[in-house]
């Protein structure tokens, strides 16, 4: 179960990039592991690498002005591709709570709803603004989810937050106790009213 | 005034368990289909919680991501692989559930068994950890791709929460030019709207082209959509699906197949339905496609060359662009069939099923792989591989030079051995070109199986319209009844 989520305060870092796909956040040959551990070290691991594997040192994360960074402003369609939750968890683990962009991927929104990670989506023009002004390494912003704004301490922006991500968030909520305690009724009423054809037959051997 | 419901709104509505103030609605799942790679985590969330799956009759696990495509008597090499094999099978079976396992007759991709076995049926909702699950909608199904903490509320309470999404209608009219393929239709139809483009929708494929493709034809349709950012697809049912399912080994028979028929006739889109939007396309000058850059809208035509940075219209894609580039090894304005290949892919999720086996064979036959290109056929099922094993199609490729596997997800996502190296440049008929996909620094040609085919004989791209496709009565003489 995430842990309550109610402000992000934090360095902002710049990715400046359009359709950042699931697989550059985190390629498929680390998808092995049964355990959930230490997920920051495959984070875009294609951009933060040399052919031997080492570090490179120039990806914007790996800066030393950007170490630390609790908010990411990217660019449009961020989070595109295949549904590994592992792009999410490689994200928290590494420190970012926080996604600013105009358009995210619809798997990777719903998986970063239940792991903590807050995704603010804004119009094309403030989050070029944003990303201009975190590329000077200086931004530091607080973003409050139960006000729903972004600021920098002189400035304020609003953005929209939907309520049921927001209340998730907030709450550090499990939707798996909540469903069961609040809707196991719906679901059993449904159960009973499955038309045969519907429940596969038992399967010869397979 | 009475408006006539889409397919969609129908199947939402009917598995409606509740309905919140916030927007979220509880929809029942009817049919989760489980993998190795995505599923781990879940089971042991529900072990924790000492729960158990809700439904095991519901829910079918497979061996896809990972697997060996070779020698299936060898032990499985990868160690990780192999973990990730074991822990489904101990998690199959601790928590009662059907699995396909690398050994199974029935293994194969989770979309392209779920259609062939009868576990995909019309107007079912159907859930799996993989994004191209919007391949199942096809059958008129609502089909959902999850991540692991959504598969693990599915497991424990066989519902899912999601927020209503828009519906778009993206109309096919015209007919395909030979050597042209639905494939390229998609490509065109992800080039025209973005990867973006359809984030939040559900897109309904409709419009006398979309009736006329086969089956299979619209399930490479369905598969693709989710890269044009659609949260899911669907096509409304029609005789072909019926006849598509009947017979398989889940499929309804005796009295259910009747109430089944029933139903699935009163599923397809209402005359008079309204969309949230609308795109046309007409496919009749389609001409084939390929890919040229590192994401599926990057895609041109097979006569036009590849596009330069400073013809984009924005800063932005001026760099996406250049960034591509780089990546692919390519200059601007190349032409496409002046591109030399080294590896050649016929499979995946989006096109290895039987026919696609058949189109590809057509080009091949009695013809020879160019001496420069390393090329493979790995079959969507083992089932699909018997199939085209029974009409003699593992004998024409191997003859042209192909390696001929058992199926898996394979050099689609490269998680087993079947991976390009760095720099290797191979002609594919999977559905993601990202950077990295098929290896570390390899570079991916996303076309259709036909244009495969030719590319794996020539060596480089050409003009599928000209070449020569055997009739497919020709293609394996005696066939069936030999």
């Amino acid at each position: 179960m995430p842990e309550p989520l109610r402000e992000v305060i934090g360095k902002a870092c710049p990715l400046e990039a359009d359709d950042v796909d699931t697989d550059q956040i985190f390629p498929a040959q680390f998808l092995k592991a049964i355990e959930r551990r230490g997920m920051e070290s495959y984070l875009f691991y294609g951009l933060r690498h040399d052919e031997r594997g080492n570090v490179h040192g120039r990806f914007v994360l790996d800066r030393p002005e950007f170490r630390g960074a609790r908010i990411l402003v990217a660019g449009k369609n961020f989070g595109i591709g295949s549904s590994r939750e592992n792009a999410v968890w490689a994200l928290t683990d590494y420190g970012i709570r926080c996604i600013i962009a105009s358009s995210f991927g619809d798997i990777f929104y719903n998986n970063a709803s239940k792991n903590g990670l807050l995704c603010i989506r804004l119009p094309g023009q403030a989050v070029r603004d944003l990303r201009e002004r975190a590329a000077t390494a200086k931004l530091t912003l607080t973003v409050d989810l139960a006000g729903q704004t972004i600021s920098d301490g002189r400035t304020s922006v609003a953005f929209e937050a939907e309520p049921h991500i927001k209340e998730r968030l907030l709450k550090g909520m499990d939707d798996v106790t909540f469903t069961l305690e609040n809707y196991e009724a719906e679901i059993r009423e449904y159960e009973r009213r499955i038309p045969r054809f519907v429940i596969p037959r038992t399967p010869r051997s397979s | 005034m009475v408006t006539g419901k889409t397919i969609f709104s129908k199947v939402w509505d009917s598995h409606l368990l509740a309905e919140r103030p916030d927007g979220q609605s509880l929809i029942y799942v009817d049919r989760h289909l489980t993998h190795e790679v995505t599923s781990p985590l879940a089971f042991e969330a529900l072990r924790k919680a000492g729960r158990r799956v809700r439904r095991p009759d519901l829910t079918f696990a497979v061996m896809d991501h990972n697997v060996p495509t070779g020698d299936r008597s060898l032990p499985v090499s990868d160690e990780m692989s192999s973990k990730q094999m074991k822990a489904l099978t101990g998690n199959a079976t601790q928590f009662g559930l059907t699995l396909f396992d690398y050994f199974s007759p029935y293994q194969g991709i989770s979309h392209v068994i779920g259609p062939e076995l009868g576990l995909t049926i019309p107007g079912i909702t159907l859930t799996c950890g993989d994004s191209h699950t919007s391949t199942h909608g096809a059958l008129g199904a609502l089909a959902l791709g999850i991540g692991s903490s959504e598969g693990e509320h599915v497991f424990a309470t066989q519902s899912i929460w999601i927020k209503k999404p828009r519906e778009m209608a993206i109309t096919l009219r015209g007919r395909l030019r030979k050597g042209v393929t639905s494939k390229d239709v998609i490509l065109s139809v992800i080039r025209r709207i973005g990867t973006g483009g359809a984030i939040g929708n559900v897109v309904e494929f409709v419009g006398e082209a979309t009736s006329n493709f086969s089956v299979e034809e619209r399930l490479t349709i369905t598969n693709m959509a989710i890269e044009g950012g659609a949260r899911t697809a669907i096509i409304s049912p029609d005789e072909k699906v019926y006849e598509y399912i009947r017979g398989s080994k889940f499929a309804p028979t005796g009295a259910d197949w009747g109430d089944a028929l029933e139903q699935w006739r009163s599923l397809p889109t209402d005359p008079g339905a309204v969309y949230d939007s609308r795109i046309d396309f007409n496919i009749s000058e389609l001409e084939p496609q390929v890919s040229w850059g590192t994401n599926p809208a990057m895609t041109v035509g097979v006569t036009e060359s590849i596009p330069s940075p400073s013809e984009a219209p924005t800063k932005e894609d001026a760099l996406s662009v250049e960034r591509a580039l780089k990546y692919m090894g390519l200059a601007p304005g190349t032409r496409i069939t002046d591109i030399p290949l080294d590896t050649v892919f016929i499979g995946s999720c989006t096109n290895a099923r039987l026919s696609d086996l058949t189109e590809s064979a057509r080009v091949i036959k009695g013809n020879h792989v160019n001496k420069d290109v390393r090329a493979l056929v790995v079959p969507g099922s083992q089932l699909v591989k018997r199939r085209a094993e029974e009409l003699g199609l593992d004998k024409i490729f191997v003859e042209a030079g192909f390696e001929w596997r058992n199926s898996g997800c394979s050099m689609c996502i490269g998680m087993n051995e079947d991976k390009l190296s760095p720099g290797e440049r191979c002609a594919s008929t999977s559905n993601r070109n990202f950077e990295n996909r098929q290896g570390p620094g390899g570079r991916t040609h996303l076309v259709s199986p036909i244009m495969a085919a030719a590319a794996a004989l020539h060596g480089r791209f050409i003009d599928t319209r000209e070449v020569e496709l055997i009739d497919p009565e020709e293609l394996a003489p005696g066939g069936l009844n030999a």
